[in-house]
């Protein structure tokens, strides 16, 4: 089971200046990872994908109506391939310093929560239509720049893998900014559970704009995108939107964090749980 | 231009009848690699669709085929049973073993289905991709307008050619196409997302 930060660092480095904590106080965890820093960051690029599409997976059968529960694991899908492009390389990269380096299957079903370095946003649960789509739109707004971003890394296989993403992130956003639209500018009743959602996923978008040390050097060699500069046109973004779907921007709230560490809200061990039962219980099963 | 590999396999076939053979041409096995289908959209070809990229021998190893494939979308769950089927076709072309590179970069782009492909699609009834501009901007809002929903898109119906249709969903049977309907002869069809 995992514990949330104490409350109190969060506040202090969230609030004006949103640093991220470089916890002095590493778990065992975290001294396991350390090693090629490409290693992590490329973990944190498809660790978000894998467990979004884990949660978009989890509509198959229960969408409102048939085309959107299709869209929904189609979308789920491409983020899936994203993934397993992402955790093969990092299985390559850490072979070069801890041979022979795990595989994507290894990396998926074998780490616990703690290990795991997605964005909290993407492990909080379905709830209805509009959470979900409203968890989409905060993500793919954030996803799909920063995959443009990252067609200009230096390294080869992170730009390569970053260009095909962003052509499919591209379908993403347009899905979901329309469904941002439709539930905000349509009754009453869907206006008021997507202002609810956008309300209360809000306190977990603040973490997408920060860059502890290791990623600041990455983003120093050019091999990192800098989130930062990600920040402010994500914001006039997301605010267009919402304007449009006459819902109201939140305003400067306390921003959660911990996802990049390693420090998760409670649901990623319950989602966990559930994608790696298979795997855990029956060690190299095939299907 | 990059070129990566990203996924690469090797597969040890010996037909009876091939152990002394003469190695194939490079043309022959080219045809009967173009041969093979996409499982999806079984008129379209690996040729046609623009995946297959090429066809060597490997310069080590007079016997190993070096065959370049690069996939639609990261996601197509048809990506495993297309490099299945290349290898059944080269290795009953007479390819003693082949090699299945999965190349990202560059990435693919439904510029690269053929203008034979093009056709073949129209044909099945699936719109063919029109032309994307990609633009800076994250999302286009005024597309997403309510009021100017209805005239957004401009694809015509793929059985009366009507250009009165809508947009039912942007993900459609499979990840590549689109859901629409035509608002004149009121039939669905599968829209081929330009990527």
């Amino acid at each position: 089971m995992q514990l949330l930060p104490d409350p109190q660092k969060i506040d202090a480095a969230s609030t004006v200046e949103r640093k991220l904590i470089s916890d002095p106080a590493s778990s065992s965890v975290e001294r396991k990872l350390v090693g090629d820093p490409i290693f992590d960051y490329v973990l944190r690029l498809g660790d978000s994908p894998l467990i979004l599409a884990q949660r978009l997976g989890e509509w198959v059968g229960h969408g409102p109506i048939l085309e959107e529960d299709i869209a929904q694991t189609n979308v789920g899908l491409d983020l899936l391939g994203q993934a397993r492009l992402w955790l093969l390389y990092a299985g390559e990269v850490e072979a070069r310093c801890a041979p022979p380096g795990r595989s994507e299957d290894e990396l998926a079903f074998l780490r616990d929560s703690g290990e795991f370095r997605n964005l909290l946003l993407v492990e909080q649960p379905n709830g209805n239509f509009a959470d979900t789509m409203a968890r989409q739109f905060l993500f793919d707004a954030w996803h799909l720049p920063l995959l443009r971003a990252l067609a200009r890394s230096r390294d080869g296989r992170i730009a390569a893998i970053a260009v095909k993403a962003a052509k499919e992130a591209a379908y993403h956003i347009e899905r979901s900014a329309d469904w941002v639209i439709r539930l905000g500018d349509g009754t009453d009743k869907s206006h008021g559970k997507m202002q609810a959602a956008i309300d209360d996923l809000w306190m977990y978008t603040g973490e997408m704009f920060m860059a502890d040390p290791m990623e600041l050097a990455l983003i120093e060699a050019g091999i990192a995108a800098d989130v930062r500069a990600l920040e402010a046109p994500w914001r006039a973004h997301v605010e267009e939107v919402l304007a449009e779907a006459t819902l109201t921007m939140p305003g400067a709230s306390f921003m959660q964090q911990g996802g990049r560490r390693g420090v998760h809200t409670e649901h990623l061990g319950h989602l966990l749980s559930e994608m790696q039962v298979l795997a855990r219980s029956h060690p190299g099963a095939q299907w | 231009m990059v070129t990566m590999v990203v996924h690469e396999s090797q597969t040890r076939m010996h037909a009876a009848s091939s152990e002394s053979a003469p190695r194939p041409a490079l043309a022959a096995l080219w045809s009967a690699a173009a041969a093979v289908p996409d499982p999806e959209v079984p008129v379209l070809s690996v040729t046609d669709l623009g995946i297959l990229r090429g066809i060597e021998w490997d310069s080590h190893d007079p016997e190993l085929v070096a065959v370049t494939v690069t996939p639609t979308y990261s996601g197509c769950p048809a990506t495993e049973a297309i490099n299945a089927a290349l290898r059944q076709a080269l290795v009953a072309a007479g390819a003693q073993r082949v090699r299945i590179e999965t190349h990202l970069s560059p990435a693919w782009t439904t510029d690269w289905i053929t203008a034979d492909g093009r056709r073949k699609l129209a044909e099945f009834g699936i719109a063919p991709p029109a032309a994307r501009s990609p633009g800076a901007a994250i999302v286009d809002v005024s597309r997403l307008r309510r009021r100017e929903r209805a005239c957004a898109d401009t694809i015509p119906c793929s059985r009366c050619g009507s250009a009165r249709t809508e947009r039912l969903s942007q993900f459609g049977s499979t990840a590549c196409k689109a859901h629409y309907r035509c608002l004149h002869c009121l039939e669905p069809f599968d829209y081929f997302k330009p990527h």
